[in-house]
């Protein structure tokens, strides 16, 4: 059957394609400073979105721990960054570190053959116990090398990254960085998932003893995603720390949930869905913020509200609700096809 | 060196106090189709899990090619020309047809060949045109021909099936038969089955459990034609 032009695929390329030049040309040349800063944060946020929605969404592997390598990259950053002064360096090795520490706690897990249920209580442990270790280096004997640690407080003098010149980076230039950034790890994990390894790890959410069988080391293809998206979450986590600067509540349990919300929100399964349900939501909170509405509209409070929500009426995610949405309105504006016979009708409604 | 391309020696499997599979050897060459039969809960899907490494024994050795597969995972025994089908069609539903089957082929052979290989077993198996068809929509007969499309892509040197027939129309069950009995002109092939009519179609020889043991061993019409396989199957007390 030949595909019809307009298809909700095609119209949500497009709309992406549009969202990024709008963010790349428009909002720079606009000039508004709110919107450059948290259009950054949005996107390093988005780019950790996408990390879990890979692993999650893709592969099956339900971790917690995300959290866990966006405050290693953002911190390996600065303490990088701190020691060896030049930034670009420092931000390669820091992403390279996330993701040896992802290979390094993936490879204990996934060697260890463990279910999915302990799989997410030890990445959510391992945030946990970084989120503590962190909070307590606040004295002076916590540096390493020129960097103190800076215990709740952070890292607040957290270098910016350079240009070419070596001057730091001005926040329109981080902001178009961080889009930038963002796009290429959408088309990577596109990229990603098209190739035969990322068959073979969508096999692996679908069947893993099937897979077994077919003779792929399960383990490895695991490992393999599990390590990118750790690096993934890395880069969000050097973005970060040029748009703000590092804290322990990157380890938080706030933001590990939040990223859960965001991929559950966005869609299981897709990529641009936890994307986009990570501005959504970040905008709303936000919004909520300026209300001093008190208790009664806590942010925290509210996405509760809002997951509670989506998992009871819409469980499949904005993207997918979208997506049939826009083919049901296709469908409508299509002229109707020539009556067909009734077996032929029921099998593309099985199909679809 | 053996002559043999499976050889079970006496494995015996055990689940705390109970004796799933008790001191069983069975032996394969290149090119047999051999079948084990038996009640339910008489021990073949776990002696079928043990030769496929889904299980490691309690005791005793499986060789594979001469070289002890004890202990290696299903993935190692896979790779090193082990087919396996499980009893429940295990399939990756939320892909289609031809990705199941490109995924089996292309794990021990090029791309190009393996494109090759994916069409020429799915038109071989009579599912060509389901090619582009999710495999969760199936029907349970035509996912049990999509797993079994699996198992043979990579072209293995022996392939284990556990219960192929079962749920599938009189129809698929024959053209099953006939696709067996070509597979074990150029592979050795083990079924697990309980279709007595399928057996007596395919079978050259068979090995029948009862209770975890071999009751009898041999060619398929004398194993048959046996007064205590009919009494295993009909609940009777063996002699």
């Amino acid at each position: 059957m030949k595909t019809p032009l307009v298809t909700s695929g095609r119209l949500g390329a497009v709309a992406m394609i549009l969202a990024a030049a709008w963010a790349l040309f428009i909002v720079p040349s606009g000039g508004d400073m709110t919107l450059i800063l948290s259009g950054s944060i949005y996107c390093a946020f988005g780019i950790l979105a996408l990390s879990l929605a890979l692993i999650w969404g893709f592969g099956g592997i339900l971790s917690f721990g995300q959290t866990a390598f966006f405050g290693i990259g953002g911190y390996a950053y600065a303490v990088l960054a701190l020691n060896i002064g030049n930034t670009t360096t420092a931000a390669l090795l820091a992403i390279l570190v996330a993701a040896a520490m992802a290979a390094a706690i993936g490879y204990f897990m996934f060697w260890g053959r463990l279910g999915d249920v302990y799989l997410g209580v030890i990445t959510l442990v391992l945030s946990l116990i970084l989120y503590r270790f962190i909070n307590q280096t606040s004295g002076s004997e916590w540096k390493i090398g020129k960097a103190p640690l800076g215990g709740f407080n952070g890292i607040p003098s957290t270098p910016i990254l350079n240009d070419l010149d070596g001057n730091p980076l001005w926040p329109e230039d981080i902001y178009v960085l961080c889009v930038v950034a963002l796009i290429l790890s959408y088309i990577l994990c596109r990229l990603l998932l098209a190739t035969y390894f990322g068959r073979v790890v969508v096999a692996l959410r679908e069947n893993e003893l099937r897979a077994e069988l077919l003779g792929y080391d399960t383990r490895l293809y695991k490992l393999g995603v599990f390590s990118i998206a750790g690096g993934l979450a890395g880069l969000a986590g050097v973005l970060f720390a040029n748009c703000v600067f590092v804290s322990p509540n990157m380890f938080s349990l706030t933001t590990s949930s939040q990223l859960l919300v965001w991929v559950i929100v966005g869609g299981l399964g897709t990529l641009a869905g936890p994307v986009m349900a990570c501005f959504l939501l970040l905008a709303f909170s936000a919004w909520l913020g300026t209300l001093n509405a008190g208790v009664w509209l806590d942010p925290n409070l509210v996405m509760g509200l809002v997951l509670t929500l989506f998992v009871l009426v819409l469980p499949k995610g904005i993207l997918p609700l979208m997506r049939s949405g826009c083919d049901r309105a296709l469908a409508a504006f299509r002229r109707p096809a020539p009556a067909a016979e009734p077996g032929e009708a029921m099998i593309g409604e099985e199909a679809r | 060196m053996t002559d043999y391309l499976l050889e079970a020696r006496n494995l015996t499997m055990r689940f705390g106090g109970v004796v799933a599979v008790r001191d069983v050897s069975l032996s394969l060459r290149e090119g047999e189709l051999h079948c084990l039969i038996g009640p339910n809960g008489a021990g073949k899907s776990t002696f079928f899990r043990m030769l496929s490494g889904q299980y490691r024994p309690t005791s005793g050795e499986v060789l594979f090619r001469g070289q002890s597969i004890n202990g290696q995972s299903s993935a190692k025994i896979a790779r090193a020309g082990m087919g396996i089908k499980t009893q429940v069609p295990s399939v990756f539903n939320a892909m289609t047809v031809r990705e199941n089957v490109m995924l089996a082929a292309v794990r021990a052979l090029p791309p190009n060949l393996a494109r090759r290989r994916c069409d020429e077993v799915m038109k071989r198996i009579g599912i060509s045109h389901l090619a582009a068809e999710k495999v969760g929509i199936l029907a349970h007969g035509q996912r049990q021909l999509v797993e079994l499309a699996t198992v043979i892509a990579p072209r293995p040197a022996l392939i284990l099936l556990d219960e192929p027939a079962a749920g599938m129309t009189g129809e698929e069950v024959e053209g099953l038969g006939d696709l067996l009995v070509e597979l074990a002109r150029s592979c050795s092939v083990i079924v697990v089955e309980h279709d007595m009519s399928f057996i007596r179609r395919i079978a050259r020889s068979i090995t029948v459990f009862n209770q975890g043991s071999v009751l009898v061993e041999g060619p398929a019409d004398q194993v048959l034609s046996d007064q205590r396989v009919r009494d295993v199957y009909l609940g009777r007390e063996v002699a």
